[in-house]
């Protein structure tokens, strides 16, 4: 710790140089590699993110091309499902899941008055695990031969890998053995990650800073965070049998021996349904943080919200068998699955009457963050209705495997998770950048991916309601299906359209001159009372916090009739640089072992494909990454 | 207790030792779900051998004792470490890790044993989920000698004062939960035979 400082003045000279030398290194590709500031660990994770934003949106256009008219020939039934299979899974691992960890990193700390994360390093290492993770699991692609003759190596049994589909009988080549590795590596990257903000957010809290005074957001954090922790065990367990199946000859799944498929299916649901609301619940969370401040009123029914989310929560973990209705669990079961996925719907819909009641009499202010957050409500509506379409069990039997639960899924994940997702980069993004995102640029976005959304995926919906089976590579023509299909596969193009605009906007932002402001949307929660972007040590003071909503009050009082008034001289002015700048402050060293230990991952996962020495190999690395990691000082 | 110092957490509780906490309980679900894959396909294998062919319940009995009575042991490093015992310290922390070595070698003979009685992992449904069942339990056991050893070179070099004992106590959180997994694992495989 600084404890010098009160006893000698050189030592605050020797302090400042130090801290000097320290925002030097702020600069430069080896910062950023061995950094453990959660801010840039949120950067790197929500750039990495929309990179592959972009890769499963390419992998989708390609899909729409080859289905956008009958008899398609773009891409061959072997390289069909090989792509399907990577969109769905880039899109739920390395696009929903990382950008939600993007948004937990850069803001938990700062939401509740920390100057990190309760582990740094772990923290960095969670990133560096995604990312080896990613590239692991993408590296399949050239396991095929030559990929430059489109000779593909991906998985192909569908991001939910169905065994026995997945048995090296069905699926040869290396593509499921990555895939399942894959998901092991970044399961390591999320529980690493969920553990960290469960302790940041029980054990880190600013004086004052009570779980009820806890911005929404960092309430859907914690309970995402749970659900992480709870969910990824069961996958792995799974993924670690489908492995034994695969290399070792297990029998886990096979039915020759008396194995059943269908414990695959049990376990997968049993984590996937939590997994959907890991997907949702942040954005749910971002929601409701960007609808008070456009609103300019408080979230409506603040522990209703709280309380709905943790009830999803509990709730998810017992209603995964409405994945399973067709699969003859019997008139019992489907009925209490059934009964609790209609349930679930309810603290669904309180949060939707809550964010509605949010809006309602609020002085609204019509900018890019709330528009999309606005499309969420709308969207996400229609995607829970949908859901609730298929918890009735005759109803699901016709639905079962056909594009209207293609329709519902993307309803929920693309308008759901993906809108919440977008309201909350163009409400953050002059936080951590300091650049605001140009206005016009976000509303040509988000119009253009709301109609784009729309016309892709409301077809789909009647696709599936006329009988157009999923996973198939192709149709022949005059079944009612080719004008639907030519509808979707433009509105897809129109989505592309609009990711293209957003590049625009941030490459455009990027070279504006003036600086965004630290409060410019008229923020109600801590991070907006700090500078844009906010300087490594977010707080020079660790503040007290007095109510929800403490910046707002800092800013504004209540006339009698309960509108917001300006405080004279309030918290709502800069503060001055030169007050306390942050010297003295404390911040943990950066470190590279973080990323010598992920790198032992994906080496590991390597040779159990091909070779035991290379396990060694990679074992050997996670050993010098773990050692060097224990035996180095946390902080200097 | 002592604990290393840390900054005032809102819980009380340290850090690390939350996440410890934290860690042990989605370990449940972890072995929750291997257990349950066990339980699932118990009866179920269409070819021998079968559980009873194979198991040698004395001799599991002794190595299930073993390791119930490294968690003794374990509790004697930390109270050593806490009392500032560097002596009792070594001697407890090495005896947990020989007793931990003892026990995995107590499967590794069991493994070999079973194997040259006919059972594999592709054998039949039996081998396949004993195995890897207690495969991962052994897994772990060895991670946490991995551990005490470390803990134990370190307290030769004298780098685990009294100042440092959550090292031992979070150690000894993770080997005490092994040892009860253990036990879970022992009754309901080996003991209650259908």
């Amino acid at each position: 710790m600084a404890r010098a400082i009160e006893e000698r003045p050189s030592a605050i000279l020797e302090a400042m140089r130090q801290l000097r030398e320290d925002a030097a290194s702020y600069r430069g590709i080896w910062s950023w590699i061995t950094t453990v500031d959660h801010k840039r660990i949120g950067i790197m994770y929500g750039v990495t993110a929309l990179a592959f934003f972009v890769l499963g949106g390419i992998e989708a256009l390609l899909i729409r091309l080859q289905l956008a008219t009958p008899n398609g020939e773009v891409l061959t039934p072997d390289q069909y499902n090989r792509i399907f299979t990577m969109h769905g899974t880039t899109m739920i691992f390395l696009v929903v899941m990382p950008l939600s960890a993007a948004f937990f990193n850069l803001l938990t700390p700062l939401m509740i008055g920390a100057r990190d994360v309760a582990f740094p390093r772990l923290n960095a290492f969670s990133y560096w695990v995604f990312l080896a993770g990613g590239l692991f699991m993408n590296a399949s692609f050239f396991t095929g031969g030559n990929i430059l003759q489109g000779e593909l190596g991906a998985p192909d049994a569908g991001w939910f890998g169905y065994a026995p589909l997945t048995l090296s009988r069905f699926s040869p080549g290396e593509g499921v053995d990555f895939w399942a590795l894959g998901l092991l590596i970044l399961g390591v990257s999320s529980m690493a990650a969920g553990f960290n903000f469960i302790v940041t957010i029980l054990n880190m809290r600013a004086p004052g800073m009570t779980l009820f005074r806890m911005p929404l957001f960092v309430w859907m954090t914690l309970v995402t965070s749970f659900l992480i922790v709870f969910a990824m065990p069961v996958i792995t367990v799974a993924l670690f049998q489908l492995l034994f199946d695969r290399l070792y000859d297990a029998n886990f799944f096979n039915v020759d021996k008396g194995g059943t498929p269908l414990l695959w299916q049990h376990m997968f649901w049993l984590f996937g349904h939590p997994e959907v609301y890991i997907l949702i619940l942040p954005a749910m969370g971002i929601v409701s943080e960007v609808l008070p401040t456009f609103a300019r009123k408080p979230l409506f029914g603040y522990p209703f919200v709280v309380f709905s989310g943790i009830a999803i929560a509990f709730m998810s973990w017992g209603v995964w068998a409405h994945h399973m209705y067709t699969t003859g669990l019997g008139a019992v079961a489907n009925s209490a699955f059934g009964v609790s996925t209609i349930l679930i719907a309810i603290p669904t819909g309180v949060k939707i009457f809550n964010w509605m009641a949010t809006l309602w009499g609020g002085s609204i202010s019509i900018k890019t963050p709330l528009l999309f957050a606005a499309g969420f409500i709308a969207m996400f509506t229609i995607g829970g209705l949908t859901g609730v379409t298929h918890s009735v069990v005759p109803s699901d039997y016709q639905q079962q495997d056909t594009y209207y639960i293609v329709a519902h899924f993307h309803q929920v994940l693309f308008g759901g998770a993906i809108f919440g997702l977008f309201a909350g980069i163009y409400y953050w993004y002059p936080k951590f950048t300091g650049k605001m995102l140009y206005e016009g640029l976000g509303q040509l976005q988000f119009w253009t991916m709301f109609i784009g959304f729309n016309v892709t995926f409301q077809p789909m919906m009647i696709l599936g309601l006329i009988g157009m089976p999923r996973r198939i590579y192709s149709y022949p023509g005059g079944q009612g299906f080719d004008i639907w299909n030519l509808v979707a596969t433009v509105g897809a193009f129109l989505i592309a359209f609009s990711v293209l605009v957003f590049i625009i906007n941030v490459i455009a932002s990027s070279r504006r001159k003036e600086k965004a402001e630290a409060d410019p949307w008229d923020g109600r929660t801590l991070e907006w009372s700090l500078p844009s972007p906010v300087p490594p040590y977010n707080f020079k003071e660790i503040p007290t916090v007095h109510a929800l909503d403490d910046f707002w009050h800092q800013k504004y009082a209540e006339d009698e009739r309960g509108r917001p008034v300006p405080v004279v001289a309030g918290g709502s002015e800069e503060e001055e640089e030169e007050h306390g700048d942050g010297h003295g402050i404390h911040m943990p060293s950066p470190s590279f072992f973080p990323l010598i230990a992920a790198t032992g991952l994906p080496i590991i996962a390597t040779g159990l494909i091909y070779d035991p020495a290379i396990v060694a190999v990679g074992a050997a690395v996670l050993m010098v990454g773990i050692y060097g990691w224990a035996l180095e000082p946390a902080t200097e | 207790m002592q604990h290393a110092p840390a900054l005032a957490t809102n819980t009380g509780l340290d850090n690390r030792k939350l996440l410890m906490w934290l860690f042990l309980a989605s370990e449940c679900l972890f072995f929750g779900s291997l257990i349950g894959a066990y339980l699932l396909y118990r009866d179920r294998s269409v070819a021998g051998p079968y559980p009873e062919d194979l198991f040698d319940i004395p001799f599991t009995s002794v190595s299930a004792f073993i390791l119930l009575m490294s968690s003794v042991t374990m509790v004697l490093a930390l109270a050593a470490i806490q009392r500032g015992d560097q002596h009792g310290l070594r001697v407890w922390l090495f005896t947990t890790a020989f007793l931990g070595i003892l026990f995995v070698s107590g499967q590794a003979f069991e493994f070999t044993e079973f194997n040259r009685e006919g059972l594999s992992l592709s054998t039949n449904l039996f081998g396949t989920t004993f195995f890897v069942l207690t495969g991962f339990h052994g897994a772990h056991v060895t991670v946490g000698v991995l551990i005490l050893m470390s803990l134990f070179v370190m307290a030769l070099r004298g780098r685990l004062t009294r100042a440092e004992s959550l090292h031992v106590e979070l150690a000894g959180l993770y080997w005490h939960f092994v040892d009860i997994v253990w036990i879970v694992i022992f009754t309901l495989v080996y003991l209650i035979q259908p």
